[in-house]
């Protein structure tokens, strides 16, 4: 199944397509650290892709090689069959990738409206001095957009909070106001950072709840690093296995369950 | 049985009400729900066209005079339309608890025998489907929210707006047969069949005729003048009686609107939002906001907090009778206007409640102090007894006769009768046709005559002609002294106090009385973070020493109170204790209604009950809990036994029920 980029239909019903991001051979160094080294693996359209590992072994630089936030030394990013150049990650997001944040990064004075409006303005083309008097076509954006981030609300029923300044909210419903805003932006792929880092079972559950159904609902292509491995098996469909910034597994969450290497790397080895 | 006078031109159903609606009243709103932060809405002519659509999209799916239609979900126009629907095409609706579990579902939908389904969401056909086993008759669910649903299999799993386009589409083959089924409607047919939350044994379903419906609407809309200009907030449980008077009788006699708020959790920001004229809430709700007043205000720059108390007093001093109508000084007048600008007007409308013309609120005792909180701001906020079996309306309280301890005068045509027990009983053209499939019940409740039990005590308070209920009539008993027993009176006096959240007093037969006591989490919370008193939960919160000491000075209060009634005066709680876990419906020690189960209670902490009696000073107990997803678990703890001061009882000791 996973050497052929063949589209198939998962037991659950949903269709994955073909290979829509790649990422060939890439190494990733600070100064004399190696972060990532030589990993290769793809992300296939309309699936849920998770990236684990233990401490320190490359999970988020990784995502940050995807967001266009690091650029890696060596080997190369394919998106839709093309190869990225080097960008910025303002022109990554521009190509429709949102992505939430392990330390959550919302604007804490702001409204949850606010906030997540905030992940429509890539689509907001009115110029300052037409937003700033607030007619014509900055008032039809508005409008517009507000029924998206309003559609949005409601998938994730927050509506609750709308009104609410973020820094008010706990903790769990900060992360769900990021996972918000980053839909907001209706993305083909969308990258979590962490989505469960510091919750509490039940709101695990939700957020489990929420990815599924926001990759079931919009077809959105998900990749996601989690260090709850129970999660992550239940979630996705493959699973990367990162150790020391390299790839000592891949496939699906029973054959990584299996794989020795990746025993080894989460339980430890007894050196004989 | 008095006989009703058929007073309503033909008006016989709902439906026909809807089609009066429909003509008259075409392009008034008739309902609005707040989805994706705005208010949408329906006039009673698309309402009309909603309704038909989907009964004649039920018609298409097989469904037959007589079939019983669950309904499960929260107060959304679309559940409105779907007991409408039901009752075009001849069907029964069976509005059930959203919240209920899996258990309670299947006995009901069992025992009614329910045909089809329609419910909200992927939670509740998931529930659905797990007791769908148990369920002999049942064949078709509907559903309202797709989400998640897609994966489903959909041979017997329809949306409610494919029920819809599948009506429109088979509008001119089945019109005619809907017509001829609507036509058939009569003050005889059965309008609704509600299931009681039963403090005791099974849920016994209630089945009430268009006759009862209609004539209790009407009767009690011409009692407070309602019109059609009227708004309400549909928000409580679509199950109970209450709301499909109030969001259905009531709403389609008098052609007003229904607003549904945009999720339970928006409720207190959509009230704002809506301003309702007319307005139903249990005592807790009132209870509730005035805590969160009051926590507010604690926390309060100064000179708000002086602003606040200054007019509050005044308010308390004649606010009550400036509502009443009676005579008030001009000095006292002019200030309450001044404070009105500065204080009630503001609060007023914080709480949602400005433009409150009608205000009730029933099912438990109300705290005189909540009550008159309430009415010194201005809002004619009255109180009413009503039952499941009455079609709500026993007694109501008429404008300006409002009293915090009476539940008022009997509604327009209803008759009560005080039984030597105390026992109320009461009949009305409102009182319900018989009990599903429980004859049995059926008699013992009503005789007949038409003259229905009520299961309380009570009697006409001599100064001002109207009924007080001091308990149920079985839990009124006797201390093994000979005075009266009557732990509900006691309760509802704890529980006025905003630090006890609940409390369950035993004694029947016994020499003394004594009591479990739950504490409010978010008052003492609220006073252990303003006295920087540390807790990590709710166990230890409840067992701190100077927790316990303030709910003891409560409890003394509450004794020396009753010491002044020379009937309950043997009710005093001698010895206490504070739980160490929220009493919960899911654990069944409470109603999905919010009333204790005694019995369920006594016998799940017998261990704790019998402490109170042998002397000791602490006991250990463990609680089996269930978790809100089925899970079961366990929390145990140390509980302290406290002794309160009793005092000794005035004038001469009087045993009588009433």
């Amino acid at each position: 199944m996973l050497d052929s980029v063949e589209p198939y239909t998962t037991e659950d019903g949903r269709k994955i397509g073909g290979v829509v991001m790649e990422m060939k051979n890439i190494t990733l160094r600070f100064g004399g650290v190696t972060a990532i080294q030589d990993i290769s693996f793809d992300i296939r359209d309309g699936e849920i892709r998770a990236i684990i590992g233990p401490n320190g072994a490359g999970k988020s630089s990784m995502l940050n090689v995807i967001s266009g936030f690091y650029n890696p030394q060596e080997g190369e990013v394919f998106y839709k069959g093309e190869k990225r150049p080097p960008m910025k990650p303002f022109q990554v997001a521009q190509q429709g990738i949102a992505r939430t944040f392990q330390n959550i990064a919302l604007f804490e004075g702001m409204s949850v409206l606010d906030n997540v409006m905030t992940g429509r303005i890539r689509q907001m083309k009115a110029g300052l001095f037409a937003q700033a008097l607030w007619k014509g076509k900055a008032e039809r954006e508005e409008v517009e957009n507000r029924e998206v981030v309003e559609k949005v609300i409601d998938f994730l029923e927050i509506q609750h909070i709308r009104k609410t300044p973020v820094g008010r909210l706990p903790y769990g419903l900060k992360k769900r106001v990021e996972l918000a805003r980053a839909l907001a932006a209706e993305p083909s792929i969308l990258l979590l950072d962490e989505p469960m880092a510091g919750m509490n079972v039940e709101e695990k559950e939700d957020m489990s709840r929420f990815i599924l159904d926001v990759n079931d609902e919009f077809g959105t292509t998900i990749a996601l690093i989690e260090h709850d491995m129970g999660v992550v098996m239940d979630l996705s469909d493959r699973v990367v296995v990162m150790d020391y910034g390299k790839k000592i597994g891949d496939g699906t969450p029973d054959e990584v369950r299996t794989n020795q290497d990746v025993i080894d790397a989460y339980l430890g080895v007894a050196h004989d | 049985m008095a006989k009703p006078i058929e007073a309503t031109d033909g008006l016989g159903s709902i439906p026909a009400l809807l089609q009066r609606n429909a003509s008259q009243f075409a392009n008034r709103p008739a309902y609005r729900e707040k989805e994706y932060g705005i208010w949408q809405s329906w006039t009673w002519a698309e309402t009309e066209k909603e309704i038909e659509a989907l009964a004649l999209g039920l018609i298409d799916l097989g469904v037959k005079e007589g079939d019983f239609i669950s309904i499960i979900g929260r107060n959304r126009p679309y559940f409105y339309w779907a007991i409408v629907a039901a009752q075009s095409v001849g069907a029964i609706p069976v509005p059930l608890y959203q919240d209920a579990s899996a258990d309670e579902m299947a006995y009901v939908m069992d025992h009614c025998g329910a045909r089809i389904a329609i419910v909200e969401d992927q939670e509740q056909v998931d529930k659905v489907i797990e007791i769908q086993g148990q369920l002999t008759e049942f064949e078709h669910m509907i559903y309202i929210d797709p989400r998640g649903l897609r994966k489903y299999d959909h041979s017997k799993l329809h949306e409610y707006s494919q029920i819809q386009d599948k009506g429109r589409a088979t509008h001119a083959e089945n019109i005619n047969e809907l017509r001829a089924r609507r036509e058939k409607l009569n003050y005889d047919s059965i309008c609704v069949m509600l299931y009681t939350s039963g403090t005791t044994g099974k849920p016994k379903g209630v089945v009430l005729s268009n006759r009862n419906i209609i004539e209790a609407s009407r009767s009690s809309s011409e009692f407070d003048k309602l019109r059609l200009t009227e708004e309400v907030l549909a928000y409580l449980p679509m199950a109970w009686v209450g709301d499909f008077i109030f969001s259905i009788g009531q709403a389609y006699w008098c052609g007003f609107c229904v607003n549904c708020p945009e999720s339970a959790d928006t409720m207190q920001t959509d009230l704002r939002e809506i301003g309702p004229t007319y307005y139903f809430a249990p005592p807790r709700v009132f209870e509730t906001q005035l805590t969160n007043v009051m926590i507010r205000m604690e926390d309060a720059g100064r000179f708000k907090k002086w602003l606040f108390d200054r007019y509050m007093e005044h308010a308390r001093k004649v606010g009550g009778d400036i509502l009443d109508g009676k005579s008030v000084g001009m000095m006292d007048r002019l200030k309450y206007g001044l404070g009105n600008l500065l204080v009630y007007g503001p609060l007023k409308n914080t709480l949602g409640l400005s433009r409150v013309r009608v205000g009730y609120t029933a099912g438990e005792a109300i705290g005189p102090e909540i009550f008159s909180f309430y009415r010194s701001l201005g809002i004619n906020l009255k109180q009413l007894y009503g039952q499941t079996e009455a079609s709500v309306f026993i007694t109501l309280q008429p404008d300006g006769e409002v009293r915090a301890d009476t539940v008022g005068v009997p509604a327009p045509g209803v008759e009560i009768r005080i039984a030597d027990n105390g026992e109320v009983f009461y009949r009305s053209p409102g009182v319900f046709e018989y009990y599903y499939k429980n004859e049995e019940s059926t008699k013992s409740t009503k005789d007949p005559e038409g003259w229905v039990a009520t299961g309380d005590a009570g009697y006409f308070d001599e100064e001002t002609g109207q009924l007080r209920i001091i308990d149920r009539a079985k839990d009124v008993g006797k201390m093994a002294g000979g005075e009266l027993y009557a732990p509900k009176y006691v309760e509802n006096k704890l529980k006025f106090f905003p630090n006890i959240l609940e409390a369950v007093v035993f004694g029947n037969g016994r020499e003394e009385c004594t009591a479990f006591i739950n504490i409010d989490l978010t008052a003492v919370g609220n006073w252990a973070e303003r006295n920087n008193i540390g807790y990590a939960s709710y166990q230890e919160l409840a067992g701190h020493p100077k927790v316990l000491e303030t709910i003891r000075e409560h409890v003394e209060t509450v004794n020396r109170s009753l010491a002044h009634d020379p009937m309950l005066g043997g009710c005093q709680v001698h010895r206490f204790l504070v739980l160490h876990k929220e009493l919960d419906a899911d654990d069944g020690e409470m109603t999905r209604t919010r009333k204790v189960r005694r019995g369920v209670i006594s016998e799940k902490f017998n261990d704790l009950l019998t402490a109170l009696y042998d002397g000791s000073d602490e006991i250990f107990t463990k609680t089996e809990v269930t978790y809100e997803d089925g899970r079961k678990g366990s929390i145990s703890a140390t509980l302290k036994i406290v002794d309160a001061a009793v005092v000794p009882v005035e004038g001469t000791r009087q045993v009588a029920a009433e």
